[in-house]
């Protein structure tokens, strides 16, 4: 990689890592019953945990997207943090007080349209100075339809292929302007160098559209892209165009084996492997020593998962209205209900069952054989944190899976908001900083920069990455 | 000497580009090569708020500007291109403090879920201080950039009577009042979306596991013409409860959107008669939308050349028109003249029964400073605006109070 910010202390190159920050969101990994625990709307916590990540000198932020409010047995649900503020405009507003951290959000392809979508993104990358990214994901459902114009209307087999679209499209927007259209001269009158700047047809079977796009390049050009599925033509989608992919592969030989599968498939669109990075999320739990660490990550996991989100957890799975069961007794005799999931709605994680009889038979026989609860058993086998240790424990576990290619880097989501990024960044940073695997200070200004990407008007040469700074794509000024 | 106490005005500029003449981009204090950074905008914005104004409102199109009616010009002799002004706003709000912020959005072509809560954290982001002016887009050349319906579009024989800005029999068609009912359902759809959460909805508590009371969020099951919206809103509802919705209007369908829908109606009358009957027509929609006790702020829109010399204001405005290579023309009225001129026509308009002004500066930063430092000063010493910004949100400033949610239980 190129973007070392040392020399390194050992003879052999190490790679240097990446490091991100997820804003805590709406899943139970977010613990908001603690005392520490601020508001997830409010700007003042978006401003702590921003100045938080820029100070440790993370990559970015990163902000995941959900766009209906989520229901369970057709109420809506309340165990979990509810709300959150649109992704673009706070983005922006967090653009006004950091200077360097990256903004990335992550913008739906199903309920938006690309020119809106690509003068957001634009807009974004002009204001931050170079920071925009945009993590592009795909809608599965009417439910989240509801909201908006267009309803649900995508079957499964579509929604690929209309992201795929949409993602060309608004690349062929960003593109409509090559970046020295604008001249400003006040002596020769002359504004534009070309008055069909950001001409763009564009006919497909999603989007049929043309005329011209009203935002000058950006300084990246174009956002940086990443890539969240984790399907077959999610990789393939990824490795044809993503800068990066966000995955969930947090463990080191899931990690190592997605990492080698996607990475080869760059040979194949012409790419090398270092123009796409690997970024799981990961969760952590910090303590003075292992064993402390190891305690903490117990009483948060409990803290987690309250009787009551346990049987809600055991509902995605059956598939029915567990409510009459007793978090603290045994799980149901009923096997689960194999219809169509009608139980938790405006959810991913359902379909991550994809055999709930064998699941449920699985929970049985651990329950049985740990005389585990509904309750034990879902702190035990749902949501254990990525990474539980001392400082140095941490440090050295996410640069073992750094080296060892099970990820480029990570993409932390703490569990208390606003502050439970803090420790890691006293702590755990000045360690991997030590140990030269991660900057001590930004070297560019451009999240492309930190993320050793090149701007995609650099030559496609492998000496572009030394270039990845050159301001090829910003305004006359 | 102050004179005797009048009711304050209320006074907000209209930034666009590099300000609202063709050829003000090639002034020598202008900066052109910024118009798409931050700074720049930051800049103005924090000029208007030295001089203690309202709000400023960022002016936005999903289309390069043009200075034709029907379509791209393809000149590249005026400013092209421009960024999203909600971004714009939110931008610049954590470096602001007391100003409120207006960003125009097109309703033809977007979400109405998505801006709503884009506007609802622009309020978050800006404690209490944001608002949305809502436009119409009858333009085809903008349909096409979405590709999702068409518009017949005006046409250059529908501008046959037109002096500067369409005629209003182009306004009365029937497509174009369909489209501002699309917009009136589309800020229905805003409204019940911002209170879609009631102030204490999220509780938090521990003892039941339960971090929001569901029964304080609300489905607002818009259904309409144009769309359907189920909700609630994803984004909790913002600090001023309803944000201020804004609309500029010329022709009765729009003041009748103006009157149903909006906090804020932009107009632009040629005099103080004119005013009286733009104002006649507001209020008596505004009453026929069942709206007659609530405030409903009119301001006049001016485009303005100031200077303390009047002489020197027409000779910048010549100088500027013979840079252009036309004489400039506007939808609102064109005045020249010197600060305190400009302070006497206000107050003749105010009296019509204005409530308040938007400027929009002829030349950037050029008019906003002569409007932040000489106007404000004039208005003043006047006793007709304010010497401290006396409120901590929009609505306040605007003598507006926090509406109750429609959907709580009293």
């Amino acid at each position: 990689m190129s973007t070392s910010a040392t020399p390194p202390k050992s003879a052999t190159p190490r790679k240097q890592i990446h490091l991100a920050a997820h804003f805590p969101g709406v899943n139970n990994t977010t613990v908001w019953s603690d005392p520490e625990a601020g508001s997830h709307v409010e700007f003042s916590s978006f401003v702590h945990f921003a100045r938080t990540a820029e100070r440790a000198k993370f990559d970015f932020l990163f902000l995941a997207e959900g766009l209906r409010l989520r229901e369970q047995g057709g109420r809506i649900y309340d165990l979990d943090v509810v709300g959150r503020p649109d992704t673009f405009t706070v983005l922006t507003a967090l653009a006004a007080v950091t200077e360097r951290l990256g903004l990335t959000g992550t913008i739906n392809s199903t309920f938006n349209e690309p020119y809106e979508v690509a003068r957001q993104f634009a807009s974004l990358d002009h204001l931050s100075d170079g920071r925009a990214a945009w993590n592009v994901v795909t809608s599965w459902d009417a439910f989240t339809g509801e909201n908006f114009r267009r309803g649900g209307f995508l079957p499964q087999n579509e929604r690929y292929s209309r992201a795929k679209e949409f993602l060309a499209t608004a690349i062929e927007l960003f593109d409509s302007w090559q970046g020295d259209e604008i001249a400003a001269d006040k002596e020769s009158g002359t504004f534009l160098r070309d008055a069909r700047a950001g001409a763009f047809v564009h006919k497909g079977p999603h989007f049929d559209i043309a005329g011209q796009f009203n935002v000058p390049r950006s300084p990246q050009g174009r956002p940086v892209i990443f890539q969240a599925g984790d399907s077959e033509e999610g990789r393939e989608f990824a490795a044809a165009g993503a800068d990066a992919i966000f995955s969930r592969y947090s463990t080191l030989k899931e990690g190592q084996a997605f990492y080698t599968d996607v990475k080869r498939r760059l040979a194949r669109y012409g790419r090398t492997h270092d123009q796409l990075l690997i970024l799981p999320a990961a969760t952590f739990v910090l303590g003075d020593t292992d064993a402390e660490a190891r305690e903490l990550a117990r009483e948060v996991r409990r803290q987690q998962v309250s009787g009551a989100t346990a049987i809600k957890h055991l509902e995605f799975v059956w598939n029915r209205d567990l409510s009459a069961y007793d978090p603290e007794g045994p799980l149901p005799d009923i096997d689960p209900d194999l219809g169509e999931h009608t139980i938790a709605r405006g959810r991913a994680q359902v379909r991550m069952y994809r055999d709930p009889l064998a699941t449920a038979r699985e929970w049985r026989e651990l329950a049985a054989a740990n005389k585990w609860s509904i309750r034990d058993l879902v702190v035990e086998t749902g949501n254990r944190q990525s990474f539980v240790g001392s400082p140095a424990t941490v440090a050295e576990t996410i640069n073992s899976f750094v080296q060892t290619d099970a990820a480029d880097g990570f993409i932390l989501v703490p569990h208390i908001t606003p502050g439970g990024l803090d420790v890691f960044a006293d702590t755990v940073v000045p360690l991997l900083q030590e140990r030269g695997v991660f900057r001590t200070e930004y070297e560019g200004t451009t999240l492309r920069d930190h993320l050793g990407l090149a701007h995609p008007d650099a030559h496609s040469d492998t000496d572009a990455h030394s270039d990845a700074d050159a301001p090829a794509g910003r305004v006359a000024s | 000497m102050p004179r005797a106490s009048h009711a304050p005005l209320h006074l907000a500029v209209a930034l666009d580009g590099a300000g609202w003449h063709p050829a003000a981009w090639r002034e020598p204090d202008a900066r052109p090569g910024e118009l798409f950074t931050a700074r720049y905008w930051t800049g103005l914005v924090t000029e208007a708020e030295r001089g203690l104004l309202d709000f400023v409102t960022i002016d936005d199109s999903l289309s390069l500007q043009t200075s034709r009616y029907v379509g791209p010009d393809e000149r590249t002799d005026q400013v092209r291109g421009r960024l999203d002004a909600v971004l714009i706003a939110a931008r610049v709000a954590p470096l602001t403090r007391d100003i409120g912020v207006i960003p125009t959005a097109v309703v033809t072509h977007t979400e109405p879920f998505h801006l709503s809560k884009a506007i609802a954290t622009l309020d978050h982001v800006s404690t209490g201080r944001a608002g949305i002016q809502v436009r119409v887009s009858g333009r085809a050349d903008e349909a096409a950039h979405f590709g999702r319906r068409t518009v017949p579009g005006l046409r250059v024989e529908d501008l046959a009577t037109a002096a500067g800005q369409p005629a209003r029999s182009t306004a009365e068609q029937p497509w174009v009042k369909e489209l501002f009912d699309e917009a009136a359902d589309y800020v229905e759809v805003l409204r019940r979306l911002w209170d879609s959460w009631e102030d204490d909805a999220e509780i938090r508590d521990v003892a039941t596991g339960r971090f929001i009371d569901r029964d304080k969020l609300h489905y607002i099951d818009f259904e309409g013409a144009h769309f359907s919206v189920k909700g609630p809103s994803i984004t909790p509802r913002p600090p001023q409860g309803q944000p201020l919705v804004a609309a500029l209007a010329h022709a009765t369908v729009p003041y009748e959107l103006v009157g149903r829908s909006a906090d804020i109606g932009f107009v632009t009358p040629g005099g103080a008669d004119d005013a009286r009957a733009v104002l006649a027509e507001i209020r008596t929609a505004q009453a026929s939308a069942g709206r007659a006790d609530e405030t409903v702020h009119v301001f006049g829109d001016l485009v303005v050349f100031l200077d303390d010399d009047p002489v020197a204001a027409a000779d910048r405005k010549a100088r500027l028109d013979e840079r252009a290579g036309a004489e400039f023309s506007s939808d609102a009225h064109v005045f020249t003249g010197s600060p305190a001129q400009l302070a006497d026509l206000l107050e003749e308009w105010r009296d019509a029964g204005l409530t308040g002004f938007r400027l929009r500066p002829a030349a950037l930063p050029y008019d906003l400073e002569q409007i932040t430092r000489h106007l404000v000063p004039e208005l003043r010493r006047r006793g007709v605006f304010r010497t401290a910004y006396e409120a901590s949100t929009l609505r306040g400033l605007l003598g507006l109070p926090r509406p109750a949610n429609r959907y709580a239980v009293a």
